[in-house]
């Protein structure tokens, strides 16, 4: 993408003497936005973690969701870990997230450092067949005949290897690769080093910022599959974390089994809720680690590649 | 590869550096009368070449291959026909542009595609300039703390799947929700929002606002960030008061960017959101929810109807083709960069 961006700079803290004062009104305005903003994040997921953590009496007399915490029951989460259908659930997506996000950063990893010599050989050529891909692409069908052709029904390998490499991930970590100084690769040539070994030794202790927000946007990918697993996983023992999700309290929720929703409500609702929190947690988690390098990573890479 | 393959020295290449990049490559070039041979290049470059093969490969079979699996939508496609998808890809039937002619005859295709468009025009009107506005607000905080503290927040939604999206608004707005029970504890009746067709098109772009408003405005903040504050400072000297200079500085600024993702969405317009509409399709109801993707899933793997399916998904990747070449086109034309401007 071409957008004539340098480098974020840095500004001078307090206001610039040329700037008027925003004023009490203004000041209002902008305070009145951020705050709907930020509420309307935070809200829902101050809701759902409460009555999570409500005990059944607590769920009973708010007369569903809890938005003022009484108590702390952690019964529910006690009955998702005891090892039904969720804590399994919870290993499945476990299991992809790390063996997919492993499997997609090497081949990114490997596929980048490939291409981010112009002048190698064939290089115009791989690089024009990787960003083909964004303009054409496969229809649901063929991709789901290529996929059971395979016999990759109903293996896990169905929720990885369609998407193992994103090009856009890929165009990223190039860019981020390209902005490193030749000279460093080039000394690391002359002292005998081979291509492999300049990748691990040179390139990627200095990529580590576009590593982790790649790898985050990975794992983000594959922990929330769902409808490839729509598509593939007809096992319920194989089912990943989105996909019970779905089948287990949207489903419910839907007007058929509205009546049987309404009537199970109070016992269930917490466990429902910790189903969402568990889902969400590990997201929540890992993102403020990564977020501090978005921008360094995300924009420096997209914006110049 | 191994270890040990790659760390061998690397072949001895004389005097000249090893192809540092493209100005030394040409000069290189401009020097001797032809380029080096293939061989040498290959020993020089193989390594490179085995780096780039598993990508490459992941591609092709998941990718490419797919793409040519479309012919399935000139055919009778019968799964039954061979033991695998391949050999029932061979047996089965073509019947030319038949599947085509019974998708422009479905009035259920055309209600689809109807309903896509129309989606995609409401979010370009909707949700389109909402993360300009809020990176224009969040760039004038002066508060480093506070700036960093919201963006720590709005940005998280963007990584909740679709599936969680959509139950924390059942949660909140729902028959069930909070909403609701608050509002019967009040004493009204609540209004039914997840479900009713004829708002459906208000909700999916608030979920969608909810999920991406803070995650669309990073880039901008990232373009206003790289704006020379001197323009500012010359134009307040000149008597620019701050809605002027968001009129003349600002926005003139952000021009390359909202062209370059109006061009994006555009060439995207056949797409809004698959899982999301899967996810709520039942709850509201065919009519108001089914979309080109949903259509297409629906005719095809969930009937078996493989042929038809395909020829709706082909539809659909040609025209999201020429729509993003005739918008960069466009953007040509308008002398914008556009997306692929550079080599």
């Amino acid at each position: 993408m071409t957008t004539t961006t340098r480098p974020a700079r840095r500004r001078p803290p307090g206001r610039p003497a040329w700037e008027e004062d925003p004023g009490v009104a203004g000041r209002t305005a902008k305070g009145t936005v951020l705050t709907a903003v930020v509420l309307a994040v935070l809200v829902p997921l101050w809701v759902v973690l409460v009555t999570s953590l409500s005990s059944r009496e607590t769920i009973n007399a708010a007369g569903g969701l809890v938005v003022v915490p009484r108590g702390l029951d952690l019964s529910a989460y006690r009955i998702i870990f005891s090892g039904g259908q969720i804590s399994k659930a919870l290993l499945v997506s476990t299991l992809v997230t790390a063996a997919g996000t492993a499997f997609s950063l090497v081949l990114t990893v490997l596929a980048a450092y490939g291409l981010s010599r112009p002048g190698s050989l064939f290089h115009r050529g791989l690089l024009f067949y990787f960003l083909l891909s964004f303009l054409i692409y496969p229809g649901l069908v063929p991709s789901y005949l290529v996929v059971t052709g395979l016999g990759l029904k109903d293996s896990l390998w169905a929720l990885i290897l369609p998407g193992a490499v994103s090009v856009f991930n890929l165009v990223v970590v190039r860019a981020f690769f390209q902005n490193i100084p030749t000279e460093l690769m080039d000394s690391a040539r002359i002292d005998g080093a081979g291509e492999f070994r300049i990748l691990t030794r040179i390139v990627l202790p200095l990529s580590r910022a576009v590593v982790a927000v790649v790898g985050l946007f990975y794992a983000v990918g594959y922990w929330n599959i769902w409808f490839n697993a729509l598509l593939y996983i007809d096992d319920n023992e194989k089912f990943p974390i989105q996909r019970v999700l779905q089948s287990y309290i949207l489903a419910g929720q839907s007007p058929q089994n509205a009546g049987a929703a309404a009537a199970s409500l109070p016992p269930t609702l917490a466990i429902k809720m910790a189903v969402v929190v568990v889902t969400v947690a590990p997201i929540a988690l890992v993102y403020p680690f990564v977020q501090r390098h978005f921008t360094r990573g995300v924009i420096v890479g997209a914006v110049k590649g | 590869m191994s270890a040990d393959q790659a760390s061998r020295p690397a072949p001895v290449v004389p005097p000249e550096p090893v192809a540092p990049g493209p100005p030394a490559s040409r000069r290189r070039r401009a020097e001797r009368p032809r380029r080096s041979p293939l061989r040498a290049r290959l020993r020089r470059d193989w390594p490179l070449l085995a780096m780039v093969a598993p990508g490459a490969l992941a591609l092709l079979v998941f990718h490419y291959l797919p793409v040519l699996g479309n012919v399935v939508a000139f055919q009778d496609y019968n799964p039954y026909l061979g033991d695998d998808a391949l050999s029932a890809l061979l047996a089965s039937p073509f019947v030319g542009l038949a599947n085509f002619r019974d998708l422009f005859a479905d009035p259920a295709f055309w209600d689809a595609l109807w309903n896509t468009l129309s989606i995609t025009a409401f979010q370009l009107v909707f949700f389109f300039p909402l993360p300009i506005a809020l990176a224009i607000l969040l760039d004038s905080i002066l508060s480093r703390r506070l700036r960093s503290f919201v963006q720590t927040v709005v940005y998280l939604p963007h990584f909740f799947s679709w599936v969680l999206v959509v139950t924390f608004f059942v949660q909140m707005l729902g028959g069930a929700g909070l909403l609701s029970q608050e509002l019967r504890d009040a004493g009204f009746s609540p209004p039914e929002i997840m479900s009713n067709p004829d708002t459906f098109i208000v909700l999916v772009t608030a979920e969608a606002v909810w999920k991406d408003l803070g995650w669309g405005t990073i880039v901008f903040l990232a373009a206003l960030a790289a704006v020379d504050p001197n323009l500012y400072e010359a134009s307040a000297v000149d008597g620019a008061g701050r809605w002027r200079r968001l009129w003349h500085i600002t926005l003139p600024s952000l021009r390359p960017v909202i062209v370059l993702l109006l061009i994006l969405r555009l060439g995207d317009a056949l797409s809004v959101g698959f899982e999301q509409f899967m996810l709520q399709r039942d709850a509201v109801g065919r009519q108001a929810a089914e979309v080109l993707d949903t259509f297409v899933y629906y005719q095809s793997i969930a009937t078996g109807d493989y042929g038809f399916g395909a020829a709706a998904g082909l539809f659909k990747a040609v025209v999201g083709l020429v729509l993003i070449l005739a918008a960069n086109k466009m953007a040509h034309l308008l002398g914008e960069r556009g997306v692929y401007s550079r080599s």
